[in-house]
């Protein structure tokens, strides 16, 4: 379970202030798949940073299973990001010239797991993702889902309480876009994995079963989505709820 | 995270990034190398001038004309040297060391079509041993040859070699300003001294010198004049208390006072060499100045490379970091890597500056010397500054935070 209290993000770009979030209040009990929607530059991509603890908030309080991120030192804000977190980056964020197992392995070498242990952990979690075949393929070798996957692999392989993705599909086309989808799906129905996502596409966000939407930093709707679409369905504007389909209109320009 | 683990991940991020790993090594093996070689060089010419110089003759004293004034030239009093002078010097110093008196002058020295091209040399018969020459074969001058002015010569090695090209000199004829003169004996080699060659040599007897070949040539006011006087000290204590008292001598026999310049130059051969140490000391200085700097450029090398790859390994930082590894560990990773790569590289480059001077050695070149010290400085450097300039970059990403290093451009 993840709760954030009052959390405001202000960062200085040049002479000006920019209030990236302002008093935010969200609570995900686990198990939940949700998606945080909003325009480029409302600040969903800072609070996913912020719950995924590669960010600090400047003010509010932060707990992950009843814990105070805000007041941990460097070592146990380590040891979160190892056990409870698994963060995916739109842009994959894979090792170059290191293969897909090596890449899925990174996480573990930092958590005292035997050689043998984490090639097999390893492996399993490239199962999971369907890419076991591809194990000994670098990144250069693999298609951009294919690379994300990976990316998913890596994140699930410490086994996380919650698995954030940024953005996941908007490098990737409409087909492979849905593959991922599917498995965030597959994840939170079979293994009941807390599964947030960012993205500017309704389309997407309306797979989850809670879409969140961010504007100026601050949370304009929270709402439930009684029919989540399932992986595959072809796009098209009539099954965009009429509510969504206004707030999201804007941001169709933007890339992320 | 133990040490073992975290070497594995040194090794597996070096050997994944082959081309990075290369010119960050490369660097460090140049700048190495080159001062390895650069300093063998150095310290194996002083060491060769050095052994050289001693090679002249133990506790050597040299009195020369030409002095330290320049009154000669100026056209002022000449005085010469004389004969004289050494029979004075003998007088006064002769229990103590061994004086010899030689005379060298321009000569054509010929057999046949062959041309020596030394200085011929009227000499004493002990002139050899205070020089420190051996025999090699036939005979020595001897006082005999002198009193009888015989037309007898004794060649050095390389003047031997000029004249008669491997043949045996023992028992022919040279010629002397067209008189003929015969060999009697030929010296071992010693090899040059860095400024002389020591193996161009023709010597005669003295009163040969002065009554055959150069007359009145050899003459000053009547009286016979000498090149200069070589002393060999019994003890190398007494080398100070020698020169004094020829100095003192010289002023006697040519009534100069004490405040007067001494138109004669009195040197010892640990003056000579204390000189010639200076200027290899100053050479290899030098040497190591270019060889520093060669070090120098090669750090440079390593920080280019380092800061070309510092943005691809700022992001890595950001996700090692973003999947949870603690920044100690990190930074002791990335200290695991520039470790084994300046060490790496330094031991390339030392084996390759060690190849380089054995190659200029047994190319005849300069003997070299490779030396402990030279090797482990290097080594140091090496790794200084690969480390300065491969930890201070991961410190600063590591110090980030994830998002910050991971949106690195």
């Amino acid at each position: 379970m993840i709760e954030t209290e009052n959390i405001s993000k202000t960062y200085r770009l040049g002479d000006t202030k920019v209030r990236a979030l302002r008093k935010v209040n969200l609570r995900v009990e686990d198990g939940e798949m949700l998606a945080i929607v909003g325009p480029s530059g409302s600040g969903k991509s800072t609070l996913l940073a912020i719950l995924g603890c590669l960010d600090v908030p400047t003010k509010g309080v932060y707990r992950i299973d009843g814990q105070e991120v805000m007041r941990m030192n460097e070592r146990q804000l380590a040891a979160i990001r190892r056990k409870k977190i698994g963060f995916v980056f739109q842009q994959f964020n894979l090792l170059p010239r290191t293969s897909a197992l090596e890449n899925v392995m990174l996480p573990l070498y930092y958590s005292g797991v035997s050689h043998r242990a984490r090639q097999a952990k390893a492996m399993e979690a490239l199962e999971r993702v369907g890419l076991a075949e591809r194990a000994k393929s670098h990144p250069n070798q693999l298609s951009g889902g294919e690379q994300q996957r990976v990316a998913i692999a890596r994140a699930l392989v410490n086994e996380p309480a919650i698995l954030l993705a940024d953005e996941p599909t908007g490098n990737l086309d409409t087909h492979k876009g849905a593959e991922i989808v599917a498995i965030f799906q597959k994840l939170n129905r079979e293994e009941g994995q807390t599964v947030i996502y960012v993205t500017h596409d309704p389309f997407i966000a309306r797979h989850t079963r809670r879409i969140v939407s961010i504007q100026d930093g601050r949370i304009v709707r929270d709402e439930p989505v009684e029919h989540p679409l399932a992986a595959g369905t072809p796009r098209s504007d009539d099954i965009l709820g009429e509510s969504l389909s206004t707030t999201v209109e804007e941001d169709e320009e933007a890339g992320s | 995270m133990n040490p073992f683990e975290n070497f594995r991940i040194a090794l597996r991020a070096i050997s994944a990034n082959k081309l990075r790993s290369g010119l960050t090594i490369l660097g460090i093996v140049i700048g190495v190398a080159a001062v390895v070689a650069l300093m063998a060089v150095g310290q194996g010419a002083t060491s060769g001038i050095t052994a050289s110089v001693e090679g002249m003759g133990t506790n050597l004293i040299t009195v020369s004309s030409g002095g330290r004034s320049f009154q000669r030239m100026a056209g002022g009093s000449a005085t010469s040297l004389l004969y004289s002078d050494y029979e004075a010097i003998l007088a006064t110093v002769g229990n103590e060391a061994a004086v010899t008196p030689y005379y060298a002058g321009m000569a054509s020295v010929k057999n046949g079509d062959r041309t020596a091209s030394a200085t011929l040399t009227g000499v004493l018969p002990n002139y050899t041993r205070v020089n420190a020459y051996s025999l090699a074969s036939g005979r020595l001058l001897t006082d005999q040859d002198n009193l009888q002015k015989s037309r007898v010569v004794v060649l050095g090695a390389t003047s031997a070699e000029d004249l008669f090209a491997g043949l045996n000199p023992l028992g022919r004829e040279i010629q002397i300003n067209g008189k003929n003169f015969s060999v009697v004996g030929v010296l071992e080699a010693k090899g040059s001294s860095g400024l002389t060659y020591q193996d161009d040599m023709v010597l005669i007897p003295l009163q040969t010198a002065y009554e055959v070949v150069f007359g009145a040539q050899a003459k000053s006011r009547g009286k016979n004049t000498v090149s200069g006087i070589a002393l060999s000290a019994a003890d190398a204590d007494q080398v100070d208390l020698i020169m004094a008292n020829v100095e003192f001598t010289l002023r006697r026999e040519h009534s100069l006072t004490l405040t007067e310049d001494l138109p004669f130059s009195v040197s010892s051969q640990s003056q000579m060499l204390a000189s010639l140490t200076n200027i290899s000391g100053t050479l290899t200085t030098l040497l190591g100045a270019i060889a520093g700097i060669s070090l120098l450029v090669g750090g440079i090398g390593i920080m280019n490379i380092t800061l070309v790859s510092v943005r691809e390994r700022t992001r890595e930082i950001g996700l090692r970091k973003a999947v949870g590894a603690p920044k100690g560990v990190i930074l002791f990773q990335f200290l695991t890597e520039t470790l084994t790569l300046s060490i790496l590289g330094g031991v390339l480059g030392v084996l390759i500056g060690w190849g380089i001077a054995w190659g200029v050695s047994s190319a005849g070149l300069i003997t070299t010397s490779v030396s402990s010290e030279v090797v482990i400085l290097s080594l140091g450097m090496a790794t200084v500054v690969g480390l300065i300039f491969g930890i201070y970059p991961a410190y600063q990403a590591a110090s980030l935070r994830p998002i910050e290093a991971l949106k690195f451009e």
